[in-house]
Protein backbone atom coordinates (compact mmCIF):
# COMPACT_ATOMS: atom_id res chain seq x y z
CA UNK A 1 0.00 0.00 0.00
CA UNK A 2 2.51 2.27 0.90
CA UNK A 3 4.77 1.27 -2.41
CA UNK A 4 1.54 1.93 -4.15
CA UNK A 5 1.30 5.44 -2.53
CA UNK A 6 4.51 6.48 -3.52
CA UNK A 7 4.00 5.64 -7.36
CA UNK A 8 0.82 7.76 -6.90
CA UNK A 9 3.01 10.27 -5.30
CA UNK A 10 5.90 10.06 -7.73
CA UNK A 11 3.95 10.16 -11.07
CA UNK A 12 2.32 13.48 -9.36
CA UNK A 13 5.56 15.22 -9.08
CA UNK A 14 6.22 14.07 -12.63
CA UNK A 15 3.14 15.79 -14.24
CA UNK A 16 4.12 18.71 -12.05
CA UNK A 17 7.61 19.14 -13.02
CA UNK A 18 6.37 18.32 -16.90
CA UNK A 19 3.77 21.30 -16.53
CA UNK A 20 2.72 22.03 -20.09
CA UNK A 21 2.74 18.44 -21.35
CA UNK A 22 0.67 17.55 -18.76
CA UNK A 23 -2.60 19.53 -19.09
CA UNK A 24 -2.00 19.61 -23.08
CA UNK A 25 -5.24 18.06 -22.99
CA UNK A 26 -7.30 20.35 -20.99
CA UNK A 27 -6.13 22.75 -23.63
CA UNK A 28 -7.10 20.20 -26.43
CA UNK A 29 -10.32 20.03 -24.81
CA UNK A 30 -11.56 23.89 -24.36
CA UNK A 31 -10.03 24.54 -27.96
CA UNK A 32 -11.72 22.01 -29.65
CA UNK A 33 -15.37 22.72 -27.83
CA UNK A 34 -14.80 26.91 -28.56
CA UNK A 35 -14.31 25.41 -32.70
CA UNK A 36 -17.96 24.26 -32.59
CA UNK A 37 -20.06 27.88 -32.09
CA UNK A 38 -17.51 29.14 -34.78
CA UNK A 39 -18.16 25.97 -37.10
CA UNK A 40 -21.81 25.92 -37.01
CA UNK A 41 -22.75 28.97 -36.07
CA UNK A 42 -23.72 31.00 -33.10
CA UNK A 43 -27.45 30.09 -33.23
CA UNK A 44 -28.27 29.36 -29.40
CA UNK A 45 -30.83 26.71 -29.90
CA UNK A 46 -28.41 24.50 -32.30
CA UNK A 47 -25.70 24.95 -29.72
CA UNK A 48 -27.81 23.54 -26.63
CA UNK A 49 -28.96 20.95 -28.84
CA UNK A 50 -25.29 19.33 -29.96
CA UNK A 51 -23.71 20.40 -26.41
CA UNK A 52 -24.03 17.10 -24.43
CA UNK A 53 -22.34 15.67 -27.82
CA UNK A 54 -19.77 17.95 -28.60
CA UNK A 55 -19.00 18.27 -25.04
CA UNK A 56 -17.96 14.12 -24.52
CA UNK A 57 -16.67 13.73 -27.79
CA UNK A 58 -13.90 16.67 -27.21
CA UNK A 59 -13.84 14.54 -23.69
CA UNK A 60 -13.06 11.02 -25.32
CA UNK A 61 -10.40 13.26 -27.64
CA UNK A 62 -8.82 14.91 -24.93
CA UNK A 63 -8.26 11.96 -23.06
CA UNK A 64 -7.08 9.93 -25.90
CA UNK A 65 -4.86 12.08 -26.93
CA UNK A 66 -2.89 11.92 -23.20
CA UNK A 67 -2.76 8.16 -23.31
CA UNK A 68 0.61 8.30 -24.70
CA UNK A 69 2.18 9.39 -21.75
CA UNK A 70 0.57 6.74 -19.62
CA UNK A 71 3.76 3.94 -20.28
CA UNK A 72 5.62 5.51 -22.96
CA UNK A 73 8.27 7.83 -21.07
CA UNK A 74 8.25 5.51 -18.29
CA UNK A 75 9.15 2.35 -20.88
CA UNK A 76 11.65 4.51 -22.90
CA UNK A 77 14.27 4.98 -20.20
CA UNK A 78 14.02 1.97 -18.17
CA UNK A 79 11.41 3.29 -15.50
CA UNK A 80 8.31 0.96 -15.77
CA UNK A 81 11.09 -1.83 -15.66
CA UNK A 82 11.89 -0.78 -12.28
CA UNK A 83 8.49 -0.51 -11.24
CA UNK A 84 7.53 -3.90 -12.30
CA UNK A 85 10.69 -5.04 -10.47
CA UNK A 86 9.13 -3.15 -7.41
CA UNK A 87 7.70 -6.01 -5.67
CA UNK A 88 4.34 -4.96 -6.35
CA UNK A 89 2.00 -7.02 -8.54
CA UNK A 90 2.25 -5.49 -11.66
CA UNK A 91 -1.68 -4.74 -11.67
CA UNK A 92 -1.73 -2.66 -8.59
CA UNK A 93 1.09 -0.48 -10.85
CA UNK A 94 -0.59 0.17 -13.57
CA UNK A 95 -3.95 0.90 -11.45
CA UNK A 96 -1.76 3.71 -9.81
CA UNK A 97 -0.27 5.01 -12.76
CA UNK A 98 -4.14 5.31 -14.12
CA UNK A 99 -5.23 6.60 -11.05
CA UNK A 100 -2.46 9.34 -11.80
CA UNK A 101 -3.74 9.56 -15.40
CA UNK A 102 -7.38 10.52 -14.23
CA UNK A 103 -6.20 13.02 -11.77
CA UNK A 104 -3.68 14.78 -14.31
CA UNK A 105 -6.44 14.50 -17.22
CA UNK A 106 -10.25 13.16 -16.59
CA UNK A 107 -10.37 15.64 -13.54
CA UNK A 108 -9.09 18.52 -15.10
CA UNK A 109 -11.73 17.68 -17.90
CA UNK A 110 -14.75 17.14 -15.43
CA UNK A 111 -13.66 20.95 -13.82
CA UNK A 112 -13.98 22.73 -17.14
CA UNK A 113 -16.76 20.92 -18.71
CA UNK A 114 -19.56 23.26 -16.86
CA UNK A 115 -17.42 26.38 -18.30
CA UNK A 116 -17.60 25.42 -21.66
CA UNK A 117 -21.10 23.81 -21.18
CA UNK A 118 -22.16 27.44 -20.66
CA UNK A 119 -20.64 28.60 -23.72
CA UNK A 120 -22.60 25.91 -25.33
CA UNK A 121 -26.10 27.61 -24.16
CA UNK A 122 -26.87 24.12 -22.50
CA UNK A 123 -29.51 24.08 -20.17
CA UNK A 124 -29.63 24.35 -16.39
CA UNK A 125 -31.16 21.22 -16.15
CA UNK A 126 -28.39 19.52 -17.86
CA UNK A 127 -25.70 20.25 -15.55
CA UNK A 128 -25.77 18.03 -12.88
CA UNK A 129 -26.13 15.28 -15.07
CA UNK A 130 -23.38 16.51 -17.23
CA UNK A 131 -20.95 16.84 -13.96
CA UNK A 132 -21.82 13.34 -12.68
CA UNK A 133 -21.58 11.81 -15.96
CA UNK A 134 -18.44 13.15 -16.38
CA UNK A 135 -17.31 12.12 -12.77
CA UNK A 136 -18.57 8.57 -13.59
CA UNK A 137 -17.44 8.63 -17.02
CA UNK A 138 -13.45 9.69 -17.11
CA UNK A 139 -12.31 7.18 -15.21
CA UNK A 140 -13.22 4.50 -17.47
CA UNK A 141 -11.78 6.75 -20.38
CA UNK A 142 -8.39 5.98 -18.65
CA UNK A 143 -8.79 2.40 -17.31
CA UNK A 144 -9.83 1.48 -21.13
CA UNK A 145 -7.59 3.65 -22.50
CA UNK A 146 -4.38 1.87 -20.26
CA UNK A 147 -5.14 -1.15 -22.57
CA UNK A 148 -4.39 0.17 -25.79
CA UNK A 149 -1.48 2.26 -24.49
CA UNK A 150 0.02 -1.14 -22.80
CA UNK A 151 -0.62 -2.90 -26.12
CA UNK A 152 1.31 -0.28 -28.12
CA UNK A 153 3.90 0.11 -26.42
CA UNK A 154 6.37 -1.60 -28.23
CA UNK A 155 4.93 -0.17 -31.58
CA UNK A 156 6.94 2.79 -32.70
CA UNK A 157 5.11 5.69 -33.14
CA UNK A 158 1.97 3.79 -32.41
CA UNK A 159 -0.40 6.80 -31.67
CA UNK A 160 -2.88 6.25 -34.86
CA UNK A 161 -2.67 2.67 -34.30
CA UNK A 162 -3.33 2.96 -30.41
CA UNK A 163 -6.62 5.72 -31.45
CA UNK A 164 -8.17 3.04 -33.40
CA UNK A 165 -7.80 0.52 -31.04
CA UNK A 166 -8.96 2.76 -28.01
CA UNK A 167 -11.64 5.16 -29.79
CA UNK A 168 -14.10 2.10 -30.32
CA UNK A 169 -13.83 0.98 -27.14
CA UNK A 170 -14.93 4.31 -26.21
CA UNK A 171 -18.25 4.31 -27.88
CA UNK A 172 -20.29 2.55 -25.23
CA UNK A 173 -19.09 5.54 -22.58
CA UNK A 174 -19.89 8.25 -25.14
CA UNK A 175 -23.63 6.54 -25.34
CA UNK A 176 -24.52 6.66 -21.67
CA UNK A 177 -22.95 9.89 -21.26
CA UNK A 178 -24.74 11.67 -23.97
CA UNK A 179 -28.16 9.89 -22.90
CA UNK A 180 -28.10 10.95 -19.99
CA UNK A 181 -27.57 14.63 -20.03
CA UNK A 182 -30.09 14.25 -23.27
CA UNK A 183 -32.37 12.97 -20.70
CA UNK A 184 -31.99 15.64 -18.43
CA UNK A 185 -32.41 18.24 -20.70
CA UNK A 186 -35.57 17.07 -21.60
CA UNK A 187 -36.62 16.25 -18.30
CA UNK A 188 -36.79 12.58 -18.87
CA UNK A 189 -35.16 10.13 -16.32
CA UNK A 190 -31.54 10.33 -16.53
CA UNK A 191 -30.98 7.71 -14.00
CA UNK A 192 -30.69 4.41 -16.19
CA UNK A 193 -28.38 5.86 -18.24
CA UNK A 194 -26.18 6.59 -15.64
CA UNK A 195 -26.53 3.78 -13.90
CA UNK A 196 -25.30 1.70 -16.87
CA UNK A 197 -22.56 4.29 -17.15
CA UNK A 198 -21.65 3.36 -13.41
CA UNK A 199 -21.91 -0.09 -14.51
CA UNK A 200 -19.42 0.35 -17.36
CA UNK A 201 -16.64 2.03 -15.16
CA UNK A 202 -17.06 -0.43 -11.99
CA UNK A 203 -16.38 -3.09 -14.29
CA UNK A 204 -13.55 -1.56 -15.95
CA UNK A 205 -12.07 -0.73 -12.62
CA UNK A 206 -10.55 -4.88 -12.31
CA UNK A 207 -10.77 -5.74 -15.54
CA UNK A 208 -9.01 -3.06 -17.13
CA UNK A 209 -5.80 -3.05 -15.04
CA UNK A 210 -5.51 -6.60 -15.41
CA UNK A 211 -4.97 -6.71 -18.90
CA UNK A 212 -3.19 -3.64 -19.39
CA UNK A 213 -0.63 -5.89 -16.84
CA UNK A 214 -0.65 -8.49 -19.15
CA UNK A 215 0.65 -6.33 -21.85
CA UNK A 216 2.98 -4.06 -19.98
CA UNK A 217 4.58 -8.00 -19.28
CA UNK A 218 4.19 -8.52 -22.41
CA UNK A 219 6.01 -5.37 -24.03
CA UNK A 220 9.11 -6.01 -21.31
CA UNK A 221 10.27 -9.20 -22.34
CA UNK B 1 21.03 -19.39 -2.07
CA UNK B 2 20.24 -18.75 -5.47
CA UNK B 3 20.61 -21.80 -8.06
CA UNK B 4 19.37 -22.09 -11.52
CA UNK B 5 19.43 -25.78 -12.78
CA UNK B 6 19.28 -26.78 -16.49
CA UNK B 7 18.45 -23.32 -17.36
CA UNK B 8 16.98 -22.54 -21.20
CA UNK B 9 16.05 -19.06 -22.32
CA UNK B 10 14.35 -18.39 -25.94
CA UNK B 11 14.36 -14.74 -27.25
CA UNK B 12 11.80 -14.83 -30.80
CA UNK B 13 12.61 -17.90 -32.01
CA UNK B 14 16.16 -18.69 -31.34
CA UNK B 15 17.06 -20.81 -28.26
CA UNK B 16 20.14 -17.94 -26.68
CA UNK B 17 21.47 -20.98 -23.89
CA UNK B 18 20.48 -24.08 -22.91
CA UNK B 19 21.88 -26.91 -20.25
CA UNK B 20 22.75 -24.06 -17.62
CA UNK B 21 23.79 -24.87 -14.29
CA UNK B 22 24.71 -22.00 -11.59
CA UNK B 23 24.66 -21.24 -8.13
CA UNK B 24 25.15 -17.65 -5.37
CA UNK B 25 25.92 -18.55 -2.10
CA UNK B 26 25.09 -15.63 0.17
CA UNK B 27 27.89 -13.33 0.13
CA UNK B 28 29.38 -14.67 -3.47
CA UNK B 29 29.73 -12.30 -6.89
CA UNK B 30 28.96 -14.94 -10.51
CA UNK B 31 30.51 -13.07 -12.53
CA UNK B 32 28.97 -13.51 -16.01
CA UNK B 33 31.21 -14.04 -19.28
CA UNK B 34 31.14 -14.67 -23.05
CA UNK B 35 31.25 -12.50 -26.61
CA UNK B 36 28.16 -10.26 -27.31
CA UNK B 37 25.02 -12.37 -28.12
CA UNK B 38 25.89 -14.98 -25.91
CA UNK B 39 22.79 -14.74 -23.50
CA UNK B 40 24.47 -12.84 -20.70
CA UNK B 41 21.86 -9.90 -20.44
CA UNK B 42 19.15 -12.67 -21.28
CA UNK B 43 20.24 -14.41 -17.86
CA UNK B 44 20.06 -11.47 -15.52
CA UNK B 45 16.68 -10.70 -17.24
CA UNK B 46 15.43 -13.94 -16.43
CA UNK B 47 16.78 -13.87 -13.38
CA UNK B 48 14.73 -10.86 -12.68
CA UNK B 49 11.66 -12.71 -13.80
CA UNK B 50 11.73 -9.97 -16.86
CA UNK B 51 12.12 -12.93 -19.15
CA UNK B 52 10.42 -16.85 -18.38
CA UNK B 53 12.64 -19.94 -18.87
CA UNK B 54 11.93 -21.94 -21.53
CA UNK B 55 13.19 -25.03 -19.53
CA UNK B 56 14.87 -25.50 -16.22
CA UNK B 57 14.15 -24.00 -12.79
CA UNK B 58 15.56 -21.30 -10.84
CA UNK B 59 15.22 -21.91 -7.14
CA UNK B 60 15.59 -19.07 -4.15
CA UNK B 61 16.58 -21.61 -1.04
CA UNK B 62 15.29 -24.59 -3.16
CA UNK B 63 11.56 -22.44 -3.83
CA UNK B 64 11.25 -22.44 -7.62
CA UNK B 65 10.92 -18.20 -8.10
CA UNK B 66 7.86 -18.71 -10.38
CA UNK B 67 5.83 -19.69 -7.34
CA UNK B 68 5.86 -16.09 -6.43
CA UNK B 69 7.45 -13.95 -8.56
CA UNK B 70 6.70 -10.67 -6.83
CA UNK B 71 8.44 -11.91 -3.57
CA UNK B 72 11.24 -12.62 -5.71
CA UNK B 73 10.96 -9.02 -7.55
CA UNK B 74 11.11 -7.34 -3.92
CA UNK B 75 14.59 -9.33 -2.59
CA UNK B 76 16.33 -7.97 -6.09
CA UNK B 77 17.48 -4.89 -7.31
CA UNK B 78 18.27 -4.77 -11.18
CA UNK B 79 20.51 -2.40 -13.17
CA UNK B 80 20.32 -2.72 -16.62
CA UNK B 81 20.81 -0.68 -19.65
CA UNK B 82 18.44 1.62 -19.19
CA UNK B 83 19.05 4.05 -15.78
CA UNK B 84 15.04 4.95 -15.14
CA UNK B 85 16.42 8.66 -14.12
CA UNK B 86 13.98 11.17 -14.81
CA UNK B 87 15.73 14.43 -16.08
CA UNK B 88 12.77 16.86 -14.76
CA UNK B 89 13.82 15.43 -11.47
CA UNK B 90 17.08 16.15 -9.15
CA UNK B 91 19.21 13.39 -8.44
CA UNK B 92 18.13 13.22 -4.59
CA UNK B 93 14.85 13.12 -5.44
CA UNK B 94 15.35 10.23 -8.28
CA UNK B 95 17.06 8.16 -5.74
CA UNK B 96 14.08 9.34 -3.32
CA UNK B 97 11.35 8.12 -5.93
CA UNK B 98 12.95 4.22 -5.62
CA UNK B 99 13.80 4.00 -2.06
CA UNK B 100 10.13 4.63 -1.47
CA UNK B 101 8.38 3.15 -3.80
CA UNK B 102 10.68 -0.34 -2.26
CA UNK B 103 9.86 1.21 1.32
CA UNK B 104 12.84 2.77 2.74
CA UNK B 105 14.34 4.89 4.69
CA UNK B 106 15.42 8.64 4.30
CA UNK B 107 19.05 8.08 5.67
CA UNK B 108 19.49 5.34 3.28
CA UNK B 109 19.17 8.07 0.54
CA UNK B 110 21.99 10.20 2.24
CA UNK B 111 24.24 7.02 2.30
CA UNK B 112 23.51 5.98 -1.18
CA UNK B 113 24.19 9.18 -2.27
CA UNK B 114 27.33 9.44 -0.52
CA UNK B 115 28.44 5.95 -1.61
CA UNK B 116 28.58 6.86 -5.20
CA UNK B 117 29.99 10.45 -4.54
CA UNK B 118 27.06 12.37 -5.88
CA UNK B 119 25.91 14.29 -2.79
CA UNK B 120 27.43 17.43 -4.05
CA UNK B 121 24.88 17.33 -7.33
CA UNK B 122 21.69 16.05 -5.14
CA UNK B 123 19.82 19.31 -6.01
CA UNK B 124 21.18 18.90 -9.92
CA UNK B 125 17.98 18.12 -11.96
CA UNK B 126 19.21 15.24 -14.12
CA UNK B 127 18.93 16.07 -17.63
CA UNK B 128 22.28 18.26 -17.00
CA UNK B 129 24.44 15.10 -15.85
CA UNK B 130 27.05 13.49 -17.49
CA UNK B 131 26.70 10.38 -19.05
CA UNK B 132 28.79 8.84 -15.65
CA UNK B 133 26.78 11.30 -13.23
CA UNK B 134 23.50 9.92 -14.91
CA UNK B 135 24.88 6.20 -14.47
CA UNK B 136 26.33 7.18 -10.47
CA UNK B 137 22.32 7.85 -9.93
CA UNK B 138 20.91 4.44 -11.24
CA UNK B 139 23.60 2.65 -9.15
CA UNK B 140 22.88 4.82 -6.18
CA UNK B 141 19.33 2.92 -6.18
CA UNK B 142 21.31 -0.68 -4.48
CA UNK B 143 22.30 1.33 -1.77
CA UNK B 144 19.20 3.36 -1.38
CA UNK B 145 17.10 0.07 -0.70
CA UNK B 146 18.10 -3.03 0.84
CA UNK B 147 17.98 -6.53 -1.62
CA UNK B 148 19.28 -9.20 -1.14
CA UNK B 149 20.23 -9.97 -4.93
CA UNK B 150 22.11 -7.40 -6.75
CA UNK B 151 21.94 -8.03 -10.66
CA UNK B 152 24.06 -6.13 -12.60
CA UNK B 153 24.11 -5.67 -16.62
CA UNK B 154 27.00 -4.01 -17.45
CA UNK B 155 27.28 -1.70 -14.67
CA UNK B 156 30.23 0.24 -15.56
CA UNK B 157 29.30 1.72 -18.69
CA UNK B 158 30.41 5.21 -18.92
CA UNK B 159 31.65 5.25 -15.20
CA UNK B 160 35.23 6.85 -14.51
CA UNK B 161 38.09 5.13 -12.72
CA UNK B 162 36.16 6.50 -9.42
CA UNK B 163 33.16 5.92 -10.44
CA UNK B 164 33.77 2.00 -10.63
CA UNK B 165 35.70 2.30 -7.24
CA UNK B 166 32.46 3.49 -5.89
CA UNK B 167 30.62 0.44 -7.54
CA UNK B 168 33.74 -1.68 -5.73
CA UNK B 169 33.37 -1.03 -2.48
CA UNK B 170 29.41 -0.68 -2.62
CA UNK B 171 29.67 -4.30 -3.67
CA UNK B 172 31.95 -5.38 -1.28
CA UNK B 173 30.27 -3.83 1.13
CA UNK B 174 26.71 -5.72 0.27
CA UNK B 175 28.48 -8.91 0.03
CA UNK B 176 29.80 -8.61 3.40
CA UNK B 177 25.99 -8.20 4.31
CA UNK B 178 25.19 -11.66 2.97
CA UNK B 179 24.22 -10.03 0.07
CA UNK B 180 24.57 -12.10 -3.60
CA UNK B 181 25.63 -10.14 -6.67
CA UNK B 182 25.14 -11.35 -10.22
CA UNK B 183 27.19 -9.29 -12.63
CA UNK B 184 27.49 -9.24 -16.71
CA UNK B 185 31.18 -7.80 -17.44
CA UNK B 186 33.83 -6.87 -19.62
CA UNK B 187 36.24 -5.14 -18.11
CA UNK B 188 37.31 -6.32 -14.50
CA UNK B 189 35.60 -4.93 -11.61
CA UNK B 190 38.48 -5.86 -9.64
CA UNK B 191 36.13 -8.01 -7.04
CA UNK B 192 37.83 -10.45 -4.67
CA UNK B 193 36.73 -14.30 -4.82
CA UNK B 194 34.50 -14.15 -7.46
CA UNK B 195 32.92 -17.19 -9.76
CA UNK B 196 32.86 -17.13 -13.29
CA UNK B 197 29.91 -18.42 -15.43
CA UNK B 198 31.52 -18.71 -19.02
CA UNK B 199 28.35 -18.63 -21.72
CA UNK B 200 29.00 -19.92 -25.33
CA UNK B 201 27.01 -18.73 -28.31
CA UNK B 202 25.05 -21.54 -29.28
Amino acid sequence: MKSFRAIIARDLLLAVRQGGATFLALVFFLLTVTLFPLGIGPEPAVLARVAPGVLWVAALLAAMLSLDRLFQADFEDGSLEQLTLSGLPVGFIVLAKIITHWLTTGLPLLLAAPVLAVLLNMNDEGFAALLLTMLIGTPALSLIGAIGAALTLTVRRGGVLLSLLVLPLYIPVLIFGVSAIDAAVHGLNAKPHILLLAALTMAAIPLCPWAAAAAVKLSLE
Amino acid sequence: MFQGRDIACDRGERRIFSNLDFRIMQGQALVLRGPNGCGKTTLLRTAATLLKVARGKLTWDGTDISEDPEEHRARLHFVGHLDAVKGALSVRENIAIWAKVRGSTEDRIEAAMAAFEILHLMDTPAQYLSAGQHRRTALARLVASPAALWLLDEPTVSLDADGTACLQRAIAAHRADGGMVMAATHIELGLDDVEFLQLKPQ
